[in-house]
């Protein structure tokens, strides 16, 4: 008989979060399971051009960082650990984990590889097949960038993370998945819960939004009162207390720091959502609106009432493609009238690249420090401020372009107007490529998951 | 009278592509009603103005106290592709607490800015 209180906690909400998370998860008490989601929309496309140059690569290397120093620990207690930190290279990541074990005399820790969601060599036939993989906001035909494709990965769901688990894999690497399979995963495997057990599956959804942004379920990031928030310099991350009912007790260890409040959870649970009587996985469709959130007082909240709906008959995919390039130049102005000047140098530059003959398909002045971040919502300063940083971006189809227009800034020293600090930015900025993101939809049945377990 | 949002809501924005959710909380469950009567999804769009070139969808969990507004095509092409400072829109939660609202002169609150 499994208990009847299972515990998960978050350790990671995207790849450049803090590695030492993990440890302090670990180490701060007890825990049945650790997740750590590395992957944002368009994560796969920056591994995927590794992986084009380095075959070895393409996984979130930060993984290893992080599990480096806990893995005995981790093997020890028998604590399970899903992560979509196998990017496009699921594999490779899995060997790297291997490698740890097997370093560290760990013989018995399995891993569970989850691939199949890689769909970037069966485009073509999905399309023949009669999948038209139009954007999914705005429904443009995917023809107009089926040549420019770099990635696609279906977003799987929780049951191949289970099958793996009760398979006796102890660490789990997954490529994309939903954020919220990596928690869901594991209470499949707990629980038991039905193949059809919305309400349970919703649950677990909900347990896994709240976990998979890391500190932002306990404290970090927290508009209404990051004053009262203690130690955000070792903030404690989220931890769920499952109970086989579905309901939840969200916390965080009491030796870190951090804060759980309902407040805190309403701001995380409304984030990153759609409709929220229909937060759509694969695996369940949650109604947000059906929850209820209890103080129970010292960093715990009671979080009850997950109400779910059979999943549609589609999956999400990501695709990424290149778009253009961009680059983007600074410099900051200081008192008298900055405005009046930063203005000029961007006349400056952009007409400097019209006599260039630069082809620029977009460009973008922020005057930062008086409407730099929310333009048209801000009114204007009443006093002549300080200084006032000039950041001008440019978009070109063109990468010479991009990169001319970046020659343009550091002339402006001594041919431009005067009062200007050039020390932010590098005096001849680099063009960068634009990597682009395409949400469309496959029908289920044309991806399946495969799922491997592995010996050191 | 009227006041800043910021005094009566606090909020959270994330990105998906192009489109930006804004989450909007009561700071108390006394103050819901007046940010349901107050900020529609027309005025959203208008407050937001060409930043916000598609549609705005509202949507209303009273069991938080909160609204989930969904702006459409506002994020100058999505995350990566955005010439602007805030290319997620992640503090777009802000922009919209500093419009104003109009509230019953009853209503206690306090005056944060």
């Amino acid at each position: 008989m499994s208990r009847d209180v299972f515990r998960i906690a978050g350790a990671c909400g995207f790849w450049g979060d803090r590695n030492d998370a993990l440890a302090d998860q670990v180490r701060g008490g007890p825990i049945d399971a650790v997740l750590l989601d590395y992957l944002a929309e368009v994560t796969l496309s920056i591994l995927r051009v590794q992986k084009l140059r380095d075959p070895a690569r393409g996984y979130a290397t930060d993984f290893l960082k992080a599990l480096a120093p806990v893995i005995k620990e981790i093997d020890e207690r028998g604590i399970q650990v899903t992560t979509n930190a196998g990017g496009v290279n699921p594999e490779g990541c899995a060997q790297a984990v291997l490698e740890l074990a097997r370093a560290g005399g760990l013989s018995k820790l399995r891993v569970g590889v989850v691939t199949g969601d890689d769909l970037s060599g069966r485009l073509k036939d999905l399309r023949r097949a009669g999948v038209s993989l139009a954007q999914l906001d705005t429904g443009a035909p995917f023809d107009t960038i089926a040549e420019r494709v770099i990635s696609a990965n279906a977003y799987l769901g929780a049951e191949p993370i289970a099958d793996a688990l009760r398979a006796g894999a102890r660490i789990v690497v997954t490529g994309r998945c939903t954020d919220s399979a990596l928690a869901l995963g594991p209470l499949l495997a707990h629980f038991g819960w039905s193949k059809t057990d919305w309400d349970h599956r919703a649950a677990g959804v909900v347990a896994g939004h709240l976990l998979e942004c890391g500190g932002q379920a306990s404290g970090g990031n927290f508009a209404a009162g990051w004053e009262s928030v203690p130690n955000l310099a070792r903030l404690g991350y989220p931890i769920a207390e499952i109970a086989r009912d579905g309901s939840c007790i969200l916390t965080k260890h009491p030796t870190l720091g951090g804060l759980v409040t309902p407040a805190v959870l309403k701001e995380q649970l409304i984030y990153e959502i759609g409709d929220p009587e229909r937060y759509v996985t694969p695996d369940a469709v949650a109604d947000f609106t059906s929850l209820a959130l209890e103080d129970l007082g010292r960093d715990r909240v009671r979080v009850s009432g997950a109400r779910g709906d059979p999943p549609p008959d589609h999956l999400k995919v990501s695709i990424a493609y290149q778009d253009g390039w961009m680059n983007q130049v600074a410099l900051t102005f200081v008192w008298p009238e900055a405005e009046k000047r930063a203005r000029a140098t961007a006349d400056l530059l952009l007409t400097r690249a019209a006599q260039r003959g630069l082809r620029l398909d977009a460009h973008h002045v922020d005057l930062i420090g008086l409407s730099g971040a929310h333009g048209p919502m801000v009114p204007p300063l009443a006093s002549d401020p300080n200084e006032v940083l000039l950041r001008v971006a440019v978009r070109s189809a063109d990468r010479d372009a991009a990169e001319a227009f970046g020659e343009e800034i550091a002339p402006l020293v001594l041919c431009g107007v005067p009062g200007a600090c050039s020390g932010l930015l590098s005096a001849r900025p680099k063009a960068h490529a634009v990597v682009n993101f395409w949400p469309a939809l496959v029908p289920r049945n044309t991806v399946e998951a495969k799922l491997e377990v592995l010996s050191p | 009278m009227k006041t800043a949002l910021y005094n009566l809501a606090h909020a959270r924005a994330g990105d998906k592509g192009n489109l930006c959710n804004i989450g909007v909380i009561a700071r108390r469950p006394e103050y819901y009603p007046a940010l349901v009567q107050e900020i529609t999804a027309e005025r959203v769009k208008a407050y937001f103005g060409p930043w916000c070139k598609g549609r705005v969808e509202r949507f209303l969990l009273p069991n938080l106290e909160a609204l989930n507004f969904v702006l459409h095509e506002a994020l100058d092409g999505g995350g990566l592709a955005s010439l602007r400072l805030d290319t997620q829109g992640k503090a777009y939660g802000f922009a919209l607490l500093r419009m104003e609202i109009e509230v019953s002169d009853e209503l206690v609150f306090e005056k944060r800015v």
